[in-house]
């Protein structure tokens, strides 16, 4: 018994840490698609970001130009999609999974001699009095700044979303692009620039994930996270606000799984991997159904396979 | 463009009877004391004034020559069937289009419309028939996103406030919160009133408004119009239902073919008078029955008997329908669009399932009978959307013309286009209708000539039962008259036609009889040297002759 709590309370201190980076590419991927549009390219944009950052880190030993790159490197990569999908009129999941694939190929080969350097990077900061609460206080108040952003960031987007102009017109067009032109909005324009501003998180998620939790660069580091994050989009019924819950469960998830290694748990290390992604294909199964509802309307043909 | 304070006074003053000063003040250079009497009733300054607007299509004058005066505080009908320019002469109005010819002003104003942000710039609103609303956001948002300008944080309560305020005072009744995909489409109707009313328009064009709404739903839209009405709005709305205009319009404009046939102050109208306006006196068609057959005792070449189909409620699903059509025998189905005639020939085809009833063919019942076999006995079919239901719009014009009788032309296994050519030339030989080229894509023709495609594929392959929808429709006059003398043709050698048509003069001109539809009934059956035109329009629109 005594045991249990020690994981669980270990996994939910551990849960914020992995849980940051999932979080940003989530955020990118509900502007994407309250636009109307889906891009499985975040997976390639978190890799971008982290690879970039990662090498902006090295070479210029500072980590707040070494974030923008990461950011900026995730959005253009995303750019390439959202110009395939938007003016190319391509099938929007195999274009998200070739330029994914693009992205671990660019990584791979800009990152090979990489591997291994270490860098200062971004470390956590206590926040005073904050951190000191029981359980909650070190498990939330103290991270380093890009989390503490993510934090900030989910009211943010979710007050753009139903209380900007900009955030009516996102949801509009995603809804209807023909209401939208009628309204005089100009929905190809939309699109690229929430498919952008979604590879920009989605870099900056990645960058979090090199400069913040690992201090590393590995090949294919993100290891699934920007597809689980387009999971934890539909677990979230498309709210920065839910999204934030969704990456908390992942990343409890990341944090009970080394949980159970450091206490020696007999289990496969290779079963414990695969921790995080069934604990969301199991939450995904019993909540999808109240989930699409939700869905913008604008989505549902690409779902149904029909754009 | 307005700025967010004016936008607020703006609304504000929509509240209080003085808002029209306000709302004209940009538009229009003329003193305030003009202004204030420009939405009354009494004004002798028509709000909108159209003169002499002309739209040509290829092969087809869509308005031509046509006068309109509005007035504010007053409701004007536009009344005509399909295809008379309604909708053209609206999208005009609300630059859609460009006139060819012809002038718009606004207050006496001269005005050029370009596009739909510059009619929506003079104060002209339109509610198309599909709405321009997202059901997934609320009431409030899509009047939001519809407005001409406002700040970057929208202002949830002021919003509210105003959707409130013009709800309430125009009997609108809506919850600004709800969304829209809760609504009823009579209240999503209210949602486009609310939008438009809060940009400002004070032209309101309804696009066929009550098309949508159940019967009590319209009463209640005819009772905003009212409310609107009083505050000086001029109300522009399109309709083919003669019991609207009698209960809703202060002026009516008939519109026919292109024309406008006449406008009427609504107090006086009667039914009849709007048949006569609707239907004139046009100058009788050359190609003419005139020796009509009575049906003999013979087995019926198509025969429904007592069919119904869909639900109950809809005007369109035919109820209980019978009748008999004979061999040699042209029978006219007369109705205005949408009151059952497209399923009666869904029904004939197996497309439509029936709820009760049956079907013969030569005696024979086709309930059951798959779609090849019905068209191989002899049915040919003349849809009314041929891109959509008679050619493969991708497909050549061969391609498309071997398309639907490939028993005709096929050597066996393998197509052999050259014989195929040759062959086709000899089954269109003596075809009185020019074709376009073979190699043209069926998606590339104008209108006439993909009707001149689809006449040729049907009528030429000897069907014993020819269905045929608004043959003319898209030809010009020649061909048109080329194309009654063909259905002649097919009755003449026995073949029985079942023709539907809007046009009552080639309706009378050709039918052996006439069976009137109204909401998916048999309104009436009979030989048309018994029956007036305008007692058949009547009957058309649900009055008892």
């Amino acid at each position: 018994m005594n045991i249990f709590w020690l994981v669980l309370g270990g996994a939910f201190t551990g849960a914020v840490g992995p849980g940051v980076s999932v979080l940003y590419a989530t955020y990118g991927e509900v502007i994407t698609e309250r636009a109307g549009r889906i891009n499985l390219g975040i997976e390639g944009s978190m890799l971008m970001g982290a690879c970039f950052g990662f090498l902006t880190a090295v070479e210029t030993g500072n980590v707040v130009v070494a974030i923008l790159a990461g950011g900026l490197a995730g959005s253009l990569l995303s750019g390439i999609h959202a110009y395939l999908v938007v003016f190319r009129d391509t099938n929007q999941l195999a274009t998200g999974l070739a330029v994914t694939l693009f992205g671990a190929g660019v990584t791979a080969y800009a990152g090979r001699s990489f591997v291994g350097s270490s860098i200062e990077g971004l470390n956590p900061v206590a926040i005073p009095l904050f951190s000191n609460l029981p359980v909650v206080g070190r498990a939330l108040f103290q991270q380093d700044l890009l989390a503490y952003a993510a934090y900030a960031l989910g009211p943010l987007l979710w007050a753009f979303l139903h209380y900007t102009k900009w955030g009516l017109s996102l949801r509009a067009v995603g809804e209807s692009t023909n209401v939208a032109f009628a309204a005089g909005r100009n929905p190809a324009r939309w699109q690229v620039a929430a498919i952008m501003a979604g590879g920009l998180l989605a870099g900056l998620g990645g960058a979090q994930l090199s400069l913040a939790l690992t201090h590393s660069w590995t090949e294919g580091m993100t290891a699934g996270r920007g597809f689980i994050a387009v999971a934890l989009v539909i677990f979230g019924m498309w709210s920065p606000l839910r999204a934030m819950i969704g990456a908390l469960l992942f990343g409890g998830a990341i944090g009970l799984q080394l949980q159970l290694q450091s206490i020696g748990a007999p289990i496969s290390p290779f079963i414990l991997d695969m921790f995080p992604y069934i604990i969301t294909l199991a939450v995904l199964t019993v909540w999808t159904g109240a989930a699409l509802r939700a869905m913008p309307e604008g989505l549902k043909g690409v779902l149904k396979g029909t754009v | 463009m307005v700025s967010l304070t004016d936008l607020g006074e703006l609304a504000s003053a929509a509240a209080s009877p003085v808002w029209r000063r306000v709302a004209g003040a940009p538009a229009v250079a003329e003193p305030a004391e003009t202004l204030l009497g420009l939405g009354t009733p009494s004004s002798d300054v028509p709000m909108l004034s159209l003169r002499g607007i002309t739209k040509r299509f290829p092969g087809v004058v869509a308005n031509d020559g046509i006068d309109l005066d509005v007035f504010g505080g007053k409701v004007h009908a536009i009344l005509g069937e399909n295809g008379a320019g309604k909708s053209t002469l609206m999208k005009i109005i609300y630059g859609f289009y460009r006139p060819d010819a012809g002038s718009i002003s606004m207050d006496g104003q001269p005005v050029v419309i370009h596009s739909p942000a510059d009619s929506r710039r003079l104060g002209i609103g339109m509610v198309f028939q599909s709405f321009s609303l997202v059901p997934a956001l609320t009431v409030t948002e899509n009047v939001a996103l519809f407005l001409p300008q406002q700040g970057a944080v929208l202002n949830r309560p002021w919003l509210e406030r105003r959707v409130r305020e013009v709800s309430a005072r125009y009997g609108l009744d809506l919850n600004p919160r709800a969304r829209v995909a809760d609504l009823s489409m009579g209240e999503r109707q209210k949602v486009e009133l609310i939008k438009l009313i809060l940009a400002n328009a004070r032209v309101l064009i309804l696009d066929e408004p009550t098309s949508v709404l159940a019967p009590h739903e319209v009463d209640g839209l005819f009772s905003v119009f009212t409310e609107l009405k009083r505050d000086g709005y001029a109300i522009l709305f399109i309709t083919h239902k003669m019991r609207e205009v009698l209960a809703s319009a202060d002026q009516v404009t008939v519109l026919r073919r292109g024309k406008a046939a006449g406008t009427a102050e609504g107090g006086a109208l009667t039914a009849q008078q709007l048949v006569a306006l609707m239907l004139g006196i046009d100058a009788p068609k050359e190609v003419r029955n005139t020796a009509r057959v009575k049906p003999r005792p013979q087995t019926a070449a198509l025969e429904f008997n007592r069919v119904s189909t869909g639900s109950a409620d809809d005007p369109r699903s035919l109820k209980e329908v019978s009748f008999q059509m004979m061999p040699g025998e042209i029978l006219g189905i007369a109705g205005v669009s949408g009151n059952g005639q497209q399923e009666l020939g869904e029904t004939l085809l197996g497309l439509r399932s029936r709820r009760q009833g049956s079907v013969h063919l030569f005696g024979h019942d086709i309930g059951r009978w798959p779609l090849h076999r019905i068209l191989g006995s002899g049915v040919a079919y003349i849809p009314e959307d041929a891109l959509g239901m008679a050619v493969v719009p991708q497909m050549r014009v061969t391609e498309n013309l071997v398309l639907g009788d490939i028993g005709r032309y096929n050597g066996g296994l393998w197509l052999d286009w050259r014989a195929i050519q040759t062959r086709l030339g000899q089954s269109l030989e003596g075809f009185p209708l020019p074709l376009a080229r073979a190699e043209a894509r069926a998606d590339e023709l104008s209108g006439g000539n993909l009707q001149r495609l689809v006449l040729a594929r049907e009528l030429t392959r000897g069907a014993s039962v020819v269905v045929a929808y608004y043959p003319a429709r898209g030809l010009d006059l020649v061909a048109a008259e080329k194309t009654r003398q063909l259905l002649m043709d097919c009755r003449s050698r026995g073949a029985s036609v079942l023709l539907v048509s809007e046009d009552l003069d080639e309706l009378m001109a050709l039918s052996d009889r006439l069976m009137v539809m109204y909401q998916g009934k048999v309104a009436g059956l009979f030989y048309p040297e018994n029956v007036t035109l305008q007692e058949v329009g009547l009957l058309m629109t649900g009055h008892h002759a």
